[in-house]
């Protein structure tokens, strides 16, 4: 065996321990979240209230908390988003602005999420003075995860041929027309898959609803937008570090933690299915 | 004329909703300053950044940030040390080594990991990690930058992996099929010939990656252990930027010294996070030339 070919195998062999250590660190944590948390999931844990001090109960404030903040985030992201990317794919040239556009879209997925948290502090807490609530915490991630969805947004525009602009617009449509009938039809379930993963990210997020909305312990649902609300993120993270009896309710931290990213995990997976579907139907 | 009319507002709406990116960044950016600038007139800018001893709620307080830059420099640059080469590594296991049912499976597990939440990840650092190093070593705490480099060098590796592979996709063919002409093995044409080739684009996910660290707060928060000290050692507590805003900015009052200047550690990450993106900018326009 030549030298040249023992140094190919022992090169394939480090890039394959690199990626094997890799791996089996992501399989070593899902195993202990599902190990130690599936034993604690049932229906009381998922539909009741938490009791005596969260060491007994349930989660449902938690988890109507952050389905309620991730549906305010998808109001203020997508149509947003949306618009941001039919502008930059459809209407715009290659100019100055573009170019600033789209260095203030990198920029803004490259800002800490706590430096959204104090953004949302100044803004909608006390600029706007809608105070510590589901609505400004839920527009906090909203601007945080709009580089996410132009993002995708503008790759699913791009996915749409040309052709397809171009036959509208040589029976007369006009520009909005052309887009409204011919662009956005075959462009939404694209768009759509990617600002699922994009809103999968802001469930599960904590440092931007810290001091936006989320609620160290409520033992009752939120009322309306404007009142403070449980999150399950943040949940995981009291109950980890901030609870006093953290040992005691170590497997509560466990559930919540199995649940959150279960919820993330399913979002993905939507996200993924519609990908795998809307390839199938384009090579079709 | 109504169409025309409605035409007009909804492409006036589609041009808002595009320039409302660079709109926001500059709010952030002013906010920040406004919130935060006082500081610097009472603290002074230099005395800020290089002040030894963070003690906000001392009488007076001392506020100097110093020990939180060194705590996430160090904390960064462990990580950086673990998930730079093992995401490049893997990016090139995933892109040239892998056949294509592998690629797809591998793919699909980085997916996973990046959509695993950082809270989460703290967690089971907290649970499994912490009290592993702290046994490893026999020191008294595992809470230390040591265990936070760990934990947030595998938050780092999905932004690394993608990225560079990517890079490595977009090297042309004929580089590869000319070295593989002229008799190189595989392992050679990657080593010498696609890295080359894939360098910008690999420099510029590793700072992607480094972005993604230094601004990363829960999971450094949770396994850091906090200490404002400035570090001599890995095996050591440090506390960094983002955990003493997230820590601290539920405590202060509004107004008070200690509020301004949690905002102007905000400015200070808010500058780090778009140099590391202008530079990666930079280099990835570089590879499109």
């Amino acid at each position: 065996m030549k030298l040249k070919n023992v140094t190919q195998a022992a090169g394939f062999l480090f890039l394959r321990i690199c990626v094997t250590a890799a791996i089996l660190a992501l399989v070593v944590i899902l195993a202990d979240i599902v190990t130690k948390g599936i034993g604690v999931i049932s229906w009381e844990f998922l539909t009741t209230m938490p009791k005596n001090g969260m060491t007994q109960g349930g989660i449902l404030p938690a988890i109507v908390g952050t389905f309620l903040v991730t549906v305010i985030t998808a109001l203020l992201a997508i149509p947003l988003g949306m618009g941001c990317a039919i502008y930059l794919n459809e209407y715009a040239s290659d100019t100055k602005l573009t170019r600033l556009i789209r260095m203030s879209i990198r920029n803004l997925s490259g800002v800490p999420s706590i430096v959204y948290g104090l953004f949302g502090v100044i803004l909608f807490v006390q600029l706007m003075n809608l105070g510590t609530c589901v609505l400004s915490a839920g527009m906090t991630l909203g601007l945080m995860t709009l580089p996410w969805t132009i993002t995708a947004s503008e790759e699913a525009l791009k996915n749409v041929p040309r052709s397809y602009r171009e036959g509208a617009l040589a029976l007369g449509a006009t520009k909005w027309q052309t887009i409204r009938t011919n662009v956005l039809p075959y462009a939404i379930p694209g768009m759509l898959t990617g600002t699922i993963l994009g809103l999968s990210r802001a469930a599960g997020e904590t440092a931007p609803i810290l001091f936006t909305g989320a609620a160290f312990y409520l033992p009752f649902l939120p009322k309306s937008l404007f009142s403070q609300f449980m999150a399950l993120p943040y949940h995981l993270y009291v109950m980890s570090t901030q609870h006093h009896a953290i040992s005691k309710v170590r497997p509560i931290a466990y559930g919540t933690a199995l649940v959150l990213i279960t919820m993330v995990f399913a979002m993905n997976l939507v996200a993924v299915i519609a990908r795998y579907r809307l390839r199938k139907i384009k090579m079709e | 004329m109504l169409k025309k009319i409605k035409e007009f507002i909804i492409e006036r709406l589609i041009f808002l909703s595009g320039i409302a990116s660079i709109v926001f960044v500059l709010l952030i950016f002013i906010f920040l300053l406004k919130e935060g600038i006082s500081i610097f007139k009472t603290v002074g800018l230099f005395d800020f950044l290089s002040g030894r001893f963070w003690y906000p709620i001392s009488d007076p307080p001392k506020l100097g940030i110093l020990p939180l830059i060194m705590g996430s420099l160090l904390v960064t640059l462990g990580a950086v040390v673990i998930a730079v080469p093992l995401g490049i590594a893997s990016a090139f296991y995933i892109a040239e080594v892998a056949s294509p049912r592998v690629r797809d499976a591998l793919k699909s597990c980085v997916e996973v990991l990046s959509a695993i939440p950082s809270v989460v990840l703290g967690f089971i650092g907290m649970v499994t990690l912490v009290p592993f190093v702290k046994a490893l070593f026999k020191i008294p705490t595992g809470l230390t930058a040591f265990s936070g480099s760990i934990m947030l060098a595998f938050m780092a590796l999905p932004t690394i992996i993608s990225i560079s592979e990517d890079a490595i996709n977009a090297v042309p063919r004929q580089y590869k099929e000319g070295a593989i002409a002229l008799g190189a093995t595989h392992w050679q044409t990657l080593y010498r010939v696609i890295i080359h080739g894939a360098m910008p684009g690999v420099i510029a996910a590793s700072m992607l990656g480094i972005g993604r660290v230094i601004g990363e707060t829960m999971a450094v928060m949770m396994i850091t252990g906090n200490a404002a000290v400035i570090p001599t050692t890995f095996l050591q507590p440090v506390r960094t930027l983002t955990a003493t805003i997230a820590a601290e900015m539920g405590e202060t009052v509004r107004g008070s010294e200690h509020y301004y200047a949690l905002f102007a550690i905000g400015i200070v990450l808010f500058v780090i996070s778009f140099l590391i993106n202008v530079t990666a900018d930079l280099f990835l326009h570089k590879d499109k030339r």
